[in-house]
């Protein structure tokens, strides 16, 4: 069973959820529940019997699809998937046990449960085009999560949602096929398999126009300013637990897709659009730190926020050091659990007033002081708090970054200053000082389960921010043999000196060869 | 006195015509029953035709095998050319009437199908296809078509209600003159070369070294128009969205892919050679209509305000999309084009049959067409299953993995990008970003909106039965698990392609 977990993991909720066709409405919570902590478990066991030591791809499946167009059904973990698949499961997981009274209950957790299917998949798949399924798929049940649940825009916010997402990774399906084509070229046999492809060194200019076409399909995707303007719609029109998995999950495909498709396989160009990028990535940090200061709901400001700290996970995996990347990858981590659960705070107060303006609130302190504890202690994270999970990823994004270069960092830790501002003054503004509000005299605190799905996330926070190394150290594992493939593949001097070499890393290459055999 | 000419029946390969006289003999015993016995139900005509079309299928089954074996046959006189490009079309041709003609089947009674004459004329259209594909004889090519399209005509205007005659007869003004244009361009190359046959006339060609290239031009304006015509290429579409708005959607959804695929290979078959002989005139040409087509007819969609009409402009925009396989003229490109077009007839029979099973006969006031996007307001809460099939076919023509006509797009717009046309794949793929757009909207009607007072939901499905549910089911199946049969599929195309000599 070991062999297969990966598409156990893959198929065993969609599975599910068709089954969840089946089930009577009044009971299909449940059932959501217990497929989602069995999948849950399903990915612990999968960290629990992954080798944290070995770099390379761990429990690798492999099933000709079409093999004559050389599309394979290729799955396989390592140090940096890993965690973000268990994320996705256990997110699905509190997002359905938390769900709050909803329309069509039973649609919804059918259609997160597909959306499981889909994350799993795009996080393990190993080959071109399975990793493209599974990353445009994901884009039909968050469609349906926007547009059948959310707010008075929400059509517009989900189709825009889609079309840009949609546009963007059609323009990464032909950088796809061109890099397949190359790779027919040089080995007379078509492939899609990303460890194949590995192997392929491209001349500097081709590297430069694949890059551009996968840019364009992963900076939408996270959204990288100036492509971010769907994002803040789709947010706001999103139900809680859209939002949830909008920011915990699917964005960090765009980052992780970085690390697994445009680093390894074009380190040349990399190296090229390292400081463009890291001039985006630093403008979107503070652009979109300023626009959350001047927010007046609430889900915006965490919205905003968001976007700002992917920035700081670009800035970490442009690094091109293992430092950098090691720390992104973590940040991702971090900020899946960060704003996933501000994401949910803000789904408990609009849950009991039915509004998100700010200034409708004020000594919320005073009426409901768990929730005000446990916002208190996310924002700190989110701002990056020592001791918060936030704090190790930025720190080591950043430390990356410094060796790169110093006043682009310097200007990007200003930047976290920034964050702690509107986050304060947007503490600040709803929970100290009088309760103003009439409405808000009599508000119940969190309940049970609600506390179900922040008191795990105030663990995780706490516990991966004071001693990180079992998450680390896997990662670093990864991303060293990733740096170090980068090193032995590029061909420009500029890219051979920007990028170190580790030498006793070149792990990935024999994992690769095995892969291809 | 005159020698008698002798030949022998040997040397006439009389089994090449075998898989078109299947129907013909069908047609005919179809009007024979009718002499002895009139006023029988559609039921058995329906049951005969699809006999038949077995029949043909297997008869193609045969040549399939023999070409395998012993590649291209030449017969009558080397009037019929049985290779690849005809076996494969052939295959299309019949195998999506199979699943037409059991659509005729509904419950409500429709004036079309009572007439046994309705299932002759399909059965005579098929063959008249069949010739068409299997020959590069122009002669032979043109007695096809006409045969076909007047059929088809026919078949139009049977759907007994005023925009049915409107769309029969601007579709029959409209072919007339693309016929015309075909005959024309047709006697320019018989001038230029003395033959009407495709290969003869790129040999003669090709001997002298374009010399006349003026009078090729010509030819190829004419052929261009005439296909023009009949693929539905902007400008010369302009039929395409009132006929089959005029059509029953059944109806609409065959001529959006057995006619086409017909005329793709004729296509292929003459401006192949042209393309390759480096008339750059011509590549600079079919480039400009394939984009114009594939974009214009995607802009016209998005502002429809019908259903059908939007899958109209749709199936325009989808025949400039695979007109540039023509334009790209490698074996993966023509293997590219069958497969598209393969994938491409699940998905779209599919669509057109759902349109099909909501068809009312009195429309309620509030609706002024029979598909208004109005009329797919919030389906999925009366009637979750049919919206989510119709959901599934929208999405495949949006080209979302991995449902089957992602599998086309990506192996076409690979073709492009192998054959060297970078710019052609980007637009291409952007395209597709533009046509999910009105796609998407069909799916936001019925995902996303609240019904409309009074609708029941049993509108959508008030015209199936147990067959037109069997069909829709195959389609759907065909569209999920497309990525299954892919790469048999593939295989054998690109083989037949390749032996071709395309």
């Amino acid at each position: 069973m070991l062999n297969h977990i990966l598409s156990i993991l893959i198929f065993f909720p969609a599975l599910a959820a068709m089954l969840g066709f089946i089930i009577h409405k009044d009971s299909i919570r449940a059932y959501g529940v217990a497929i989602a902590a069995i999948e849950f478990s399903l990915s612990l066991w999968l960290w629990f019997s992954f080798d944290s030591s070995a770099s390379g791809m761990q429990f690798m499946e492999h099933l000709p699809l079409v093999p004559a167009f050389g599309i394979n059904y290729i799955l396989g973990v390592d140090g940096i998937s890993l965690f973000i698949i268990i994320l996705a499961s256990f997110f699905t997981m509190i997002g359905i046990a938390s769900l709050t009274d909803t329309k069509n209950e039973k649609n919804m957790i059918v259609t997160l449960l597909f959306l499981q299917m889909t994350m799993a998949g795009v996080f393990a798949a190993l080959d071109g085009i399975v990793f493209y399924i599974f990353w445009e798929l994901s884009l039909v049940p968050m469609l349906y999560i926007i547009g059948a649940w959310g707010g008075p825009l929400r059509i517009y916010a989900s189709v825009k949602f889609f079309l840009y997402t949609f546009a963007g990774s059609l323009v990464m399906l032909v950088g796809m096929l061109f890099v397949a084509y190359f790779y027919y070229q040089a080995t007379g046999t078509w492939s899609f398999a990303i460890l194949d492809w590995y192997r392929l060194i491209l001349p500097e200019s081709f590297q430069l126009w694949l890059f551009a076409a996968f840019f364009i399909g992963f900076a939408i995707k996270v959204p990288m300013f100036p492509f971010h303007t769907w994002l803040p719609y789709a947010h706001g029109q999103a139900p809680t637990i859209g939002s949830v998995i909008l920011a915990a999950i699917l964005l960090k495909m765009g980052t992780y897709a970085f690390i697994r498709f445009s680093l390894p396989m074009f380190p040349d160009a990399s190296v090229f659009f390292m400081f463009p990028i890291a001039v985006l990535a630093i403008i979107m940090v503070i652009y979109t730190a300023m626009v959350a200061y001047a927010q007046e709901d609430v889900k915006q400001v965490v919205a905003y926020s968001s976007v700002s700290h992917m920035g700081i996970i670009i800035l970490g995996t442009f690094a091109l050091n293992v430092e950098g990347i090691t720390g992104s990858i973590f940040l991702m981590i971090a900020h899946g659990v960060v704003s996933g659960a501000l994401f949910l705070l803000v789904g408990v107060i609009y849950d009991r007033r039915h509004t998100k303006m700010m200034n409708e609130f004020g000594g919320l302190a005073h009426v409901m002081p768990r929730y005000a504890t446990i916002f208190g202690l996310m924002l700190m994270a989110s701002v990056g708090m020592p001791l918060t999970i936030n704090f190790v990823g930025e720190f080591l994004s950043l430390l990356g970054f410094y060796k790169q270069s110093h006043i682009l960092t310097l200007l990007a830790g200003t930047a976290i200053i920034v964050g702690a501002i509107y986050m304060l003054a947007a503490y600040k503004k709803m929970f100290f000082g009088e309760v103003t509000n009439e409405k808000n005299k009599n508000l119940p605190d969190v309940s049970k389960r609600e506390l179900l799905a922040l008191i795990p996330l105030s663990i995780i926070t706490i516990w991966l921010g004071i001693y990180p190394k079992p998450i680390l150290a896997p990662i670093n594992n990864s991303v060293e043999s990733i740096v170090q493939l980068m090193h032995d593949k590029s061909i420009t001097n500029e890219a051979k000196t920007r990028i170190p070499n580790l030498v006793k890393g070149a792990e990935i290459a024999k994992t690769s060869e095995q892969g291809a055999h | 006195m005159i020698e008698p000419v002798n030949v022998s029946l040997a040397s006439l390969n009389l089994m090449t015509l075998a898989p078109m006289l299947i129907p013909i003999v069908g047609a005919l015993l179809i009007l024979v029953i009718d002499i002895f016995k009139v006023g029988l139900d559609k039921t058995l005509y329906v049951s005969i035709s699809l006999l038949f079309l077995l029949m043909d299928f297997s008869a193609l089954l045969g040549s399939a095998g023999v070409f395998t074996q012993d590649g291209i046959m030449m017969g009558v006189f080397n009037v019929m050319l049985i290779d690849g490009l005809a076996i494969l079309s052939q295959f299309i041709i019949v195998g999506a009437s199979m699943l037409f003609i059991p659509l005729a089947l509904t419950h409500k009674r429709f004036h079309e199908f009572s007439y046994p004459e309705f299932f002759a004329l399909f059965l005579f259209m098929i063959a008249g296809f069949q010739f068409m594909v299997a020959t590069d004889n122009l002669i032979l090519v043109f007695v096809g078509l006409e045969t076909s399209s007047l059929a088809l005509y026919t078949l139009v205007a049977m759907h007994n209600r005023d925009k049915s005659f409107e769309a029969a007869v601007k579709y029959f003004t409209m072919g007339a003159l693309a016929a015309g244009f075909f005959s024309f361009g047709a006697m320019v190359f018989y001038a230029l070369t003395g033959s009407v046959e495709i290969n003869q006339i790129a040999a003669v060609l090709a001997a002298n070294k374009y010399v006349d290239i003026g009078y090729v031009l010509v030819g190829v304006v004419f052929m261009l128009a005439s296909f023009g015509f009949k693929l539905s290429l902007v400008p010369f579409h302009t039929w395409a969205p009132d006929v089959y708005e005029g059509a029953s959607a059944s109806m609409a959804g065959f001529m959006s892919i057995v006619p086409k695929i017909a005329a793709f290979v004729v296509a292929m078959r003459l401006f192949e050679f042209l393309i390759h002989s480096g008339v750059a005139w011509l590549e600079v040409v079919l480039y400009t209509f394939v984009i114009v087509t594939m974009t214009a007819a995607n802009i016209w969609a998005l502002v429809q305000t019908d259903v059908k009409r939007m899958l109209a402009y749709s199936s325009v925009s989808h025949a400039g999309f695979v007109m540039a396989a023509i334009l790209i003229g490698t074996t993966q490109s023509n293997s590219a084009l069958f497969l598209y077009w393969i994938l491409f007839s699940f998905t779209n029979l599919g669509s057109f049959s759902m349109l099909w099973i909501s068809r009312q006969k009195h429309l309620p006031e509030h609706q002024r067409s029979d598909h208004t996007y109005d009329k797919f307001a919030g389906m999925v809460q009366t009637s979750p299953i049919a919206a989510s099939i119709m959901g599934l076919f929208m999405l495949s023509l949006a080209g979302v993995p991995p449902f089957a006509l992602f599998w086309g797009k990506l192996y076409l717009v690979s073709s492009a990008v192998t054959g060297g046309y970078t710019v052609l794949a980007f637009i291409m793929v952007l395209n597709s970003a533009i046509a999910g757009y009105y796609y998407l909207k069909l799916i936001v009607y019925m995902f996303m909106k609240e019904p409309i007072m009074g609708n029941d939901g049993h509108i959508y499905v008030a015209n199936a039965t147990i067959a037109l549910k069997t069909i829709i089911g195959i389609a759907a199946i065909g569209t999920i698990f497309a990525f299954v049969t892919l790469n048999p599929l593939l295989e054998l195309i690109t083989a037949f392609v390749y032996n071709s000599g395309y």
